[in-house]
């Protein structure tokens, strides 16, 4: 499964994207997308509506097949992988986690019982039928309820939680994969503000040990993430820096901050 | 959670499943008291039950284990399937070839080598697909592996294919539909029209007779109980939260890691192998297998029976299998062009009025009166106490919740 390195890349990122194209009955949904993720890098995405970036999660997660373009992944095992040959389980298993902008947590299962399941390991059928809670996976549990913030709710239905609970359940759901690299969807929205900084502070302590890449709209909140940022604009790469670079730019300004 | 793995499996599957123990009681003294009263009783008796309702009562035990089967891949994992009947008549046409071949010389045209309706066509040799079926060990393969097949390779096309919702309800509706036709035809090999009938014994032991009637009864039963077992065990498991995931949010399941479409697929063979065994149980029942089984209108009622008992909690499904039942063996007795006007009519109701079935009235009711307990508990108490009693009632609190998830999802 795993790769040659690819001779022009000198360190190996953990996700490499090199013009990636997808059209939509001839709508170019992403248009020779090329970025670079480094290792422990959190990334923030920007973009006007229909820029690409929910386009751009699915093909990084096997959902959608580029017409053309390459992505390497590197897991932690230093193989790399070309994410455009696997489909979405393939691609979660290989250590890529996604989290949907709606919270999307199994609302009829306990919140313990969300992140058990989102543990690492286990996928196959039997082994999820003789499935057994080791001392070493509960605590593993306990240490995300902690991390999240529901450690009381452990043995609430994920359906009674609020939303910025569910949004953070998500998250730990997301933690339980050990995931490389994570793509999250605009987790502030509909968070409180609070909500919204304590989500950032979770972010930063994540990008310690793990590649994040957040899309969102909320500038507080990625001036909060304090990282570097890129604007996606017509599928492509518009501009790429700190937020305040990114700020100044003209063409940021006439396509995105200025409306 | 994590204290109940300290238990062994059987504890596990029952431990947090109240009603589900009452009915395996419920179950297991059918099983001992009916055949007995039947058999022992003289039939003046007001005990006495006859051989005619325990075999109505054998009949109902083998549509509740094929409600059980709807309710693992409806219930826990959101699969529609309105063909199911399909493979509860591929396990019932298994049984019936067996017993066709234990016929042996005595049919009409005394042929000890074929069925009569092979001789009444003129046929002079046994089908191919006909061999071994004289051996009771090979027909009762076939049981599981005739319905567990066409499951299989029917589930491996659509669940690749990403065939869900109301497309694959269509696409199983039309399986059931197709081999209708199929069945129906006299050159297929399986009794035309007229399906498999006049069956004379099953292991040597005349149909007819009270104590094969009797075991016929404790075998749909057991196999009843066994199959509640073997579902509960799924719908425990980490296997079974999966496939509520499934259910609930599929792409949060692939996600999340899980290949969605091998979860499906092996929960639709072990549902289409129980359906198919409930098949078996019935055939030497009823004396008799049809093409009419695969008739669509059967795999829409059996959604019915599940969804008037309650789907997702498989007890639900039979209670909902034995109401309906008995409510269509009494109306179509009293009026029957109206039945399938009721059927339709209760269908609409439930969908309506009781989203949760029976079970889920059931539910809210006790609800209901518990919290009008604790309410009037918590009046007669002083607030001082009452942080004493809440913090005694936790782990109690606790064993309802777990109630709650178990049974309601």
């Amino acid at each position: 499964m795993s790769l040659q390195t690819p001779k022009h890349i000198d360190n190996p990122a953990v996700l490499y994207m090199d013009g990636v194209s997808v059209s939509f009955d001839g709508f170019k949904a992403l248009n020779s997308l090329s970025m670079v993720i480094a290792p422990g890098e959190m990334r923030a995405i920007i973009g006007p509506n229909g820029a690409g970036k929910t386009t751009m999660m699915d093909v990084i997660t096997g959902k959608t097949r580029p017409d053309t373009g390459t992505i390497i992944f590197t897991d932690n095992a230093n193989s790399q992988h070309d994410l455009t040959r696997f489909d979405e389980a393939d691609v979660a298993n290989l250590g890529v986690g996604r989290k949907f902008q709606k919270p999307s947590v199994i609302e009829s299962l306990t919140v313990f019982e969300n992140l058990e399941m989102s543990l690492k390991g286990g996928r196959s059928i039997w082994q999820a039928l003789l499935h057994k809670l080791t001392a070493e996976k509960a605590q593993k549990l306990d240490e995300i309820l902690d991390m999240i913030d529901l450690a009381d709710k452990r043995d609430e239905l994920a359906g009674n939680l609020s939303h910025g609970q569910k949004q953070w359940l998500e998250i730990g759901m997301l933690l339980g994969q050990e995931p490389q690299l994570l793509l999250i969807d605009e987790p502030a929205a509909g968070m409180t503000d609070e909500e919204t900084m304590k989500t950032a502070e979770l972010f930063k302590r994540l990008a310690q040990k793990h590649s994040l890449m957040v899309v969102e709209h909320d500038m507080d909140f990625i001036e909060a993430l304090d990282c570097k940022v890129t604007v996606l604009h017509e599928g492509h790469v518009l501009a790429e820096g700190s937020l305040a670079t990114v700020k100044a730019n003209p063409q940021v300004i006439e396509v995105y901050l200025g409306r | 959670m994590t204290q109940t793995k300290q238990f062994g499996p059987l504890t596990r599957l029952l431990m947090n499943d109240a009603a589900g123990r009452k009915l395996l009681l419920v179950l297991v003294l059918m099983a001992v008291f009916i055949p007995l009263s039947n058999l022992l009783l003289p039939e003046g008796s007001f005990f006495h039950v006859s051989t005619y309702t325990m075999t109505l009562l054998g009949k109902y035990l083998c549509y509740a284990l094929l409600a059980i089967a709807v309710d693992l891949i409806w219930g826990y994992c959101g699969i529609l399937s309105l063909g199911h009947g399909a493979f509860f008549a591929l396990g019932g046409y298994a049984m019936g070839m067996y017993l066709m071949r234990q016929i042996g010389d005595r049919g009409v045209y005394g042929n000890p080598e074929l069925p009569d309706f092979m001789v009444f066509l003129n046929w002079t040799e046994l089908p191919w697909y006909w061999l071994g079926f004289d051996q009771f060990w090979f027909a009762m393969l076939m049981v599981l592996l005739a319905p567990g097949i066409l499951a299989f390779v029917f589930g491996a096309l659509a669940f690749r294919s990403r065939v869900t919702g109301v497309y694959l309800s269509i696409i199983t509706q039309a399986l059931t539909y197709a081999l209708l036709l199929a069945f129906f035809r006299n050159d297929m090999g399986f009794g035309g029209n007229n399906g498999l009938t006049d069956f004379k014994d099953i292991l040597g032991y005349s149909l007819q007779s009270d104590n094969t009637r009797a075991v016929l009864f404790v075998a749909s039963v057991l196999a009843l109980i066994l199959g509640y077992l073997i579902s509960r065990f799924i719908v425990t498991s980490k296997l079974g939260r999966v496939l509520v995931a499934i259910r609930d949010s599929e792409s949060r399941a692939r996600f999340l890691g899980y290949r969605v479409e091998h979860y499906k697929l092996f929960v639709f063979v072990v549902s289409s192998m129980l359906a198919g065994v409930a098949g078996a149980l019935y055939v030497p029942q009823v004396g008799i297998i049809n093409p009419g089984e695969f008739a669509p209108i059967n795999s829409i009622e059996i959604i019915i029976w599940v969804a008037v008992g309650g789907r997702g909690t498989l007890f639900g499904a039979v209670i909902g299998a034995m109401l309906v039942n008995y409510a269509k063996t009494y109306f179509t007795g009293a009026f029957a062009e109206l039945w399938l006007f009721m059927l339709g009519g209760l269908f609409v109701l439930t969908t309506l009025y009781l989203p949760k079935g029976v079970v889920g009235l059931w539910a809210q009711l006790k609800e209901k009166y518990q919290q009008k307990k604790y309410q009037a508990e918590a009046e007669d108490n002083p607030p001082a106490l009452n942080t004493e009693t809440q913090s005694k009632a936790a782990p109690e609190q606790q064993d309802k919740l777990n109630f709650v998830q178990g049974e309601k999802v």
